[in-house]
């Protein structure tokens, strides 16, 4: 058997029959989930999630040069943890047209756009379906990745449509694939708190599988740091593991870290420790999940780098104009050079991978 | 001995830590060079919690830069004005006084002011002895720390005084213990080419040496991440251990990463996260004379700096107020930790949070630990 730690030298013992089960390819428990968050080795936990990490990725560290659209801050929701939304007409409040849109994206040599937005009282199915068509007719090479389960949720109830007959319009459109957003945190006494009109999270796992059973492969998140326990990411995370149990459609798992600034929550930003525990046990306790991606523009580039080493085997992109994190306080800056992320994934040893959308590798550089 | 190591070269050193035998050399390079940063972690942390145990210090100071006015020419500097220049600027005494007051009232529990400012061509060799004395009159209780080697070399020339003479006439004034500032890297082929102007390596150990002899703590640094290699660092790090074999006044070393932006090296980068922990690690391996090695968060950002505790530092700085120098070179952190927040994020680490004067006096343990 494959020893990941030295039982002599370890600091929290109570990591020692966790990495024995994971050795051992056994899942882990609820407890075990509690146990990863509340210990302060982080070099061990940071062991353990490596071995994880690299039974299914090996050396490879993925990434892609994408762009982010967001086509609107206007937004009917209510969320208290968003800096980014903005009523209709107030100050500041945008919303881009077909033709802004098309110019953002036209000539791009992205292989990803990634369209997230606000829930725009005046938009319905097709307006969403003509920036789709329009954003695959000007990068046809990109992959289409669009759409938060809530906003899914807000066109079928705007347009009284079962969650198939939404999908397949906008897989005709173009749609490749489903952002992770949206998830926040599962736990129904907080979603109450925190944003008592969003999805529920049955809803929210019940689009995303209607999704991958229609061929629609999507990533999942969670946003931490806010007024959730170790106990709630748990809760969070092993209902994502029971959902990919089923469909298998999940790709990625995200976690977003929370930006406090300008929110209505308001709070402190989360710590470099608190992230790469996140980080690693997600990958841990996600055992179904094939890769674990780290968001530079939450975590900053040093600590993304540094979670390579701690469970994450994906850099996410270059990101091109990226709004949503930025409005509350996201001090990483909204681009990231292809040269720069190539050079982050060498200096950590690892093997870098340019993706599109679907983790089909588009270049290996050695 | 069995540890699970990823990089097998990291055994016979591993072997050499946990045995307490000084590192070569080479085993400094196969450190810089490998990317097993668990095994460099684990260590770094192993030396750290030998000599520091479970404290991980902070304390409540106060940067004071009385000038950036500067006849110096380091390339890597972006905070250097010529006199006259726009953005120059020069705090009389009186707004120093007035500035540490001022600060003092929001943190009564100020220890430190720590005083570093540019070579200013105008100031006499007593208008600098001047500062040290007005501010130690004015706040007895107050450690001063100030002014880099670079910094008491210009002045014993401007006063034709040797380094002796003008420490012994500035510890007659007040002045508690000098900073680290100017170490960059000793190497003199690099030295030539990022600061051909600023005292030699030799100098710097000779004035902190001396500092030593006279009965004067000091702290040491290194600039990394410009245009070094991973042997010039190794080599600044043995020619630090050599010194304080020497006299033992060195308290604490600080790596200091280089930030880039508005300075003369060109095609320069940020330092790397993975960069910035190895060398923390590596440093705590090397310099085994050491006993604090420092984490200095506005450089690395808070959260690099608490990840760094696990990595073999035993001190965050402080809650650090108006630090304009590393700023200048686009250093994105903040200027102002709150002394909870220092707390909390040492405790989350698993540390024991002690808060210290500049020489290491306990003023307080935050033992115990809510979450």
């Amino acid at each position: 058997m494959v020893k990941i730690l030295n039982e002599k030298t370890v600091e929290d013992k109570r990591l020692i029959p966790i990495a024995e089960k994971v050795a051992n390819g056994q899942r882990l428990s609820f407890e075990d989930g509690l146990t990863l968050f509340e210990t302060t080795d982080l070099i061990s936990l940071g062991k353990i999630a490596d071995y994880a990490n690299r039974r299914k990725n090996g050396n490879l560290v993925y990434f892609t040069v994408n762009r982010h659209v967001n086509l609107t801050n206007v937004c009917v929701g209510s969320c208290k943890f968003c800096a980014f939304r903005k009523r209709e007409g107030e100050a500041g409040a945008y919303e881009l047209t077909v033709e802004e849109v098309a110019e953002k994206v036209r000539g791009v040599k992205a292989h990803e756009v990634h369209v997230v937005s606000g829930l725009h009282p005046k938009w319905g199915l097709k307006e969403i379906l003509e920036f789709i068509k329009t954003i695959k007719r000007e990068a046809p090479q990109a992959k289409v990745q669009a759409l938060t389960a809530e906003e899914i949720d807000y066109l079928c109830r705007k347009e009284a449509l079962s969650v198939e007959e939404v999908l397949r319009e906008l897989v005709e459109a173009g749609l490749d694939a489903l952002p992770g957003g949206g998830a926040e945190i599962f736990k129904e006494e907080l979603r109450e708190q925190l944003c008592p009109e969003k999805l529920s999270a049955e809803r929210y796992l019940e689009i995303h599988k209607t999704a991958h059973k229609f061929g629609i492969r999507s990533n999942a998140s969670i946003l931490y740091g806010h007024v959730e326990s170790y106990a709630d990411r748990v809760d969070h995370l092993i209902r994502l593991r029971e959902a990919q149990d089923e469909t298998g459609g999940f790709q990625a798992f995200i976690s977003f870290a929370y930006q406090p600034k300008n929110t209505e929550l308001g709070g402190n930003y989360t710590t470099g420790f608190d992230d790469l525990k996140t980080i690693a046990a997600a990958r841990l306790l996600l055992d179904n999940f094939p890769h674990v991606r780290t968001f530079w523009i939450t975590l900053g580039e040093k600590l993304a780098q540094v979670s390579l080493h701690f469970g994450a085997d994906d850099l996410d992109g270059t990101v091109v104009e990226e709004s949503i994190t930025r409005s509350a306080g996201a001090v990483g800056s909204s681009f990231m050079p292809k040269e720069r992320l190539i050079k982050l994934i060498k200096e950590a040893g690892r093997t870098p991978v340019e993706r599109d959308t679907l983790y089909n590798p588009i270049r290996v550089y050695y | 001995m069995e540890l699970k190591i990823r990089d097998p070269k990291l055994e016979p050193i591993a072997e050499k830590v946990i045995n307490g035998e000084r590192l070569s050399f080479e085993d400094g390079l196969t450190l810089f060079e490998t990317t097993d940063i668990h095994t460099l972690g684990y260590l770094a942390n192993l030396v750290a919690e030998r000599k520091n145990g479970k404290f991980a210090y902070f304390n409540v100071n106060l940067h004071v830069t009385p000038t950036n006015v500067c006849v110096g020419t380091c390339k890597f500097c972006a905070f250097r004005k010529k006199k006259g220049e726009e953005g120059a600027y020069e705090l009389t005494i009186d707004e120093i006084l007035e500035k540490i007051e001022k600060y003092r009232e929001k943190n009564p529990g100020l220890t430190e002011v720590h005083v570093v400012g540019g070579l200013h061509p105008d100031w006499s060799y007593s208008y600098y002895v001047e500062i040290v004395r007005r501010i130690k009159e004015s706040f007895p209780e107050i450690h001063v720390k100030a002014y880099t080697a670079e910094e008491i070399s210009y002045i014993a020339k401007k006063g034709n005084k040797t380094v002796e003479e003008t420490l012994i006439d500035l510890i007659e004034a007040g002045l508690g213990s000098i900073p680290g500032g100017g170490g960059e890297i000793f190497a003199e082929r690099v030295r030539k080419k990022i600061c051909p102007d600023k005292i030699s390596a030799q100098e710097y150990l000779s004035v902190h040496k001396t500092a030593h002899r006279l009965g004067l703590k000091s702290n040491a640094t290194m600039l990394f991440g410009h245009v070094e290699s991973y042997a010039d660092r190794v080599d600044h790090l043995v020619r630090l251990r050599e010194a304080q074999d020497e006299t033992g006044g060195f308290q604490t070393f600080i790596p200091l990463a280089f930030h880039p932006k508005n300075t003369e090296i060109p095609n320069a980068n940020y330092t790397t996260g993975f960069d910035e922990l190895k060398t923390i690690a590596v440093s705590r391996l090397m310099l085994d004379n050491f006993p604090h090695l420092k984490a200095y968060w506005i450089m690395l950002g808070e959260k690099m700096a608490q990840v760094a505790l696990q990595f073999g530092a035993d001190d965050i700085d402080g809650t650090v107020v108006e630090e304009d120098i590393t700023k200048a070179a686009g250093a994105k952190a903040g200027q102002y930790l709150s002394k909870n927040r220092l707390v909390k994020l040492i405790r989350e680490a698993g540390k024991v949070p002690v808060e210290r004067d500049t020489l290491y006096n306990v003023i307080e343990v935050y033992s115990g630990g809510e979450r």
